[in-house]
């Protein structure tokens, strides 16, 4: 897993609430068997009018050139429904690398949290002064604070994350890598457990 | 203090805690499919290594099958891709596999159940969010992801934080034609697809002790649609003797030595909850959504509701969903034509959903210009209803009775809503595009959608019944 520790970017605003992983990547692209290139069929069905690559709709943010960046910044409740994994994965493969959200499904959030795609759990308050900023704002993500600030205007606000998530985004291992480095434990487990 | 029941199989699973962070939960059970276990033994083999323990996880191919000529080799080539990785994989990692052909396949819900895998006081995983339903018999049972497969191949643990925990109460008696499915669609519809997030929720009271096991499945299934993390009901008789028999249930010694553990797990009195909610089962009419999210549902004599009727989570969403679904806001429901039904899923697709359609439309005919698909949950619910004369009722009314699998419920095989129309389906989510790009799902329970079937609009099923 790639490491994070600081993100500065301009973001993509995506003012809609509960966006489930049917929406971010439909079941109709699940059909691979390697994490690689999930990206391009990303909100497919928002992006794209009947499916057809050539038509991109309009009014969906992904298809304005004036919004780009790293960071996607999305209404609460982000990634509930499915468990699929390939949410996290189409979104890193798209290039962003921090989800903002003043609420994320539970199962989503650990997905991102395992291909090193930052979930920031932003106040309401503080994610609708995410919103009324410019096309080209940024917001600088610093990892190892806690800390999201809107750069233009100053305003930050810390965010949680528990604290052997944090050591794992930081220096990019994953949890596969710990229990395997503990499996010992989970043998002697085997022998003691009492059910 | 006393301890809940989440929290008396919790605490025997948990093999480590790592300081400020999660636990390491060992894992009893893991059910593994086609979609979201390729990934992980791909990251398994660079690793260099095998599954760690092979006979705790049972696999079938489910989500992408075909649900007609099961025999021919499946024609859409990703598709068959992924049933051929599956098969090799279980091949090589010795995982037990409930393929196509073989007579325990089936939807990966509903197989572990009925063949006595599922059992109380486990912990259960799969890849996929609908693992919650077997936590019907007071099991720890969540969704993960394709990482967290890996993991669970490599170590047989996860790593979870403990989930804050809720306790939802029903009491008193169901009206009728009111089956276990509105109560759920009805608990959603209260407290919004998010009303749960962060929570493992435990049914309780007199409504859900009158159930049967497969009535509570369906309830435990849909509590991912709330945002639960899963859903549990305290084991009982009913649990027990659904379980005494099956294929993979522990007998004569063993039996006796697990039931008595299995008897020790229900919530003490004095158990804390973080949220608790009661709920009057008088109050449930046969529910339906309108929307695109599983909390936009109504009781099938009720009006969709308006902006300033709505409840707070939705708000902002109605107008998009209904344009969507191409619904009018303080409309009533009933009346809305219907151009598909679909009875199945891991939600309604075992043998008593398809009794309990069967026994409504004998001697019915479905309304011209409906299509109806009715997908078992598995071979053997097949099996049992060609051995009840199920599928002959079904054909006499015009159903389909079809072959198992996931099917229109996620739209990943050949079975499809083609855009712009309305299916009233039986399956657990209505999100856009889910059985088909541009498909309308409206949400209900067999029966529901069984009198739709019949009269080629929603109806309230009721007024079918004498
Ligand atoms: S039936 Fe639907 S919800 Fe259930 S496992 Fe299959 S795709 Fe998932």
């Amino acid at each position: 897993m790639r490491a994070i520790k600081n993100i500065k970017s301009c973001f993509v605003p995506l003012p809609i609430e509960n966006v489930d992983t049917d929406q971010i990547i439909p079941a109709r692209f699940l059909k691979a068997t390697t994490k690689d290139g999930f990206g391009k069929n990303l909100f497919r069905d928002w992006r794209y009018e009947n499916n057809d690559e050539s038509k991109p709709k309009k009014g969906f943010v992904l298809n304005n050139p004036a919004y780009k960046g790293s960071i996607l910044v999305a209404e609460k409740n982000f990634g509930c429904g499915s468990s699929r994994e390939h949410a996290a994965w189409a979104i890193l493969d798209y290039g962003f690398h921090a989800v903002v959200s003043s609420f994320f499904a539970d199962i989503f959030k650990n997905n991102a949290l395992n291909n090193g795609v930052l979930p920031v759990q932003v106040s309401e308050g503080f994610l609708q002064k995410i919103f009324a900023q410019e096309a080209d704002a940024e917001l600088a993500i610093d990892l190892e604070k806690q800390k999201i600030t809107i750069c233009n205007t100053g305003e930050e606000e810390a965010f949680e994350i528990n604290a052997y998530k944090k050591t794992c985004l930081l220096n990019g291992y994953d949890d596969i890598d710990f229990l395997l480095s503990i499996k010992e434990d989970i043998e002697k487990f085997e022998l003691v457990k009492t059910y | 203090m006393g301890k809940t029941l989440f929290e008396k199989i919790w605490e025997k699973h948990i093999v480590k805690q790592v300081d400020g962070g999660p636990s390491v939960l060992y894992i009893d059970k893991h059910f593994i499919h086609e979609v979201t276990s390729p990934q992980a033994f791909t990251g398994l083999n660079k690793r260099g290594i095998k599954v760690f323990r092979p006979t705790q996880t049972v696999a079938t191919a489910d989500h992408n099958v075909p649900t007609l000529n099961q025999h021919l080799p499946i024609k859409e080539e990703l598709s068959r891709l992924q049933v051929e990785a599956l098969i090799k994989n279980c091949a090589e990692h010795g995982v037990e596999l409930y393929g196509l052909g073989h007579p325990f396949q089936g939807i990966v819900h509903v197989i572990g159940p009925e063949l006595g895998i599922t059992q109380p006081g486990m912990t259960i995983v799969c890849g996929d969010s609908h693992t919650s339903t077997h936590g019907a018999f007071g099991a720890i049972a969540f969704g993960i992801g394709t990482s967290e497969v890996e993991m669970v191949l490599a170590t047989q643990c996860v790593m979870q934080s403990k989930p804050k925990l809720m306790r939802i109460n029903i009491e008193g008696e169901l009206n009728k034609a009111v089956v276990s499915k509105d109560i759920i669609l009805y608990i959603i519809s209260k407290i919004s697809a998010s009303g749960a997030t962060g929570h493992f929720v435990e049914y309780s009271g007199s409504a859900i002790r009158s159930l049967s096991m497969e009535a509570r499945m369906t309830i435990c299934n849909m509590s991912i649609e709330m945002g639960a993390r899963g859903g549990m009901i305290a084991p009982d008789e009913t649990t027990f003797n659904y379980i005494k028999g099956k294929m993979f249930a522990p007998q004569g010694a063993e039996w006796e030595q697990k039931l008595n553990y299995w008897k020790t797990l229900y919530s003490d009195g004095d158990a804390l909850f973080d949220k608790e909610l009661f709920i009057d089962a008088a109050e449930i009419e046969p529910m339906i959504t309108y929307g695109t999210n599983p909390g936009m549902g109504i009781g099938v004599t009720q009006k969709i509701p308006t902006v300033e009727t709505i409840n707070e989570n939705d708000k902002s969403g109605l107008q998009k969903s209904l344009t969507y679904m191409g619904l009018q806001e303080g409309a009533p429901i009933k009346g809305q034509k219907i151009d598909y039904v679909f009875i199945g899923s891991c939600t309604n697709s075992r043998i008593e959903d398809l009794r309990m359609v069967a026994s409504f439309v004998k001697g019915k005919k479905k309304a011209n210009g409906v299509e109806v698909w009715i997908v078992p949950g598995s071979k053997q619910v097949e099996k049992q209803a060609v051995e009840e004369g199920i599928d002959k009722i079904l054909a006499d009314a015009g159903f389909q009775l079809r072959q198992p699998g996931c099917s229109a419920c996620l739209g990943m095989n050949e079975d499809k809503i083609p855009a712009g129309k309305y299916c009233i389906s039986t399956s657990n989510r209505n999100f856009e595009g889910r059985q088909g790009a541009g498909a309308r799902t409206l949400l209900a329970s067999p029966l529901t959608a069984a009198a739709a079937a019949i009269t080629g609009v929603v109806t309230d099923v009721r007024e079918l019944l004498n």
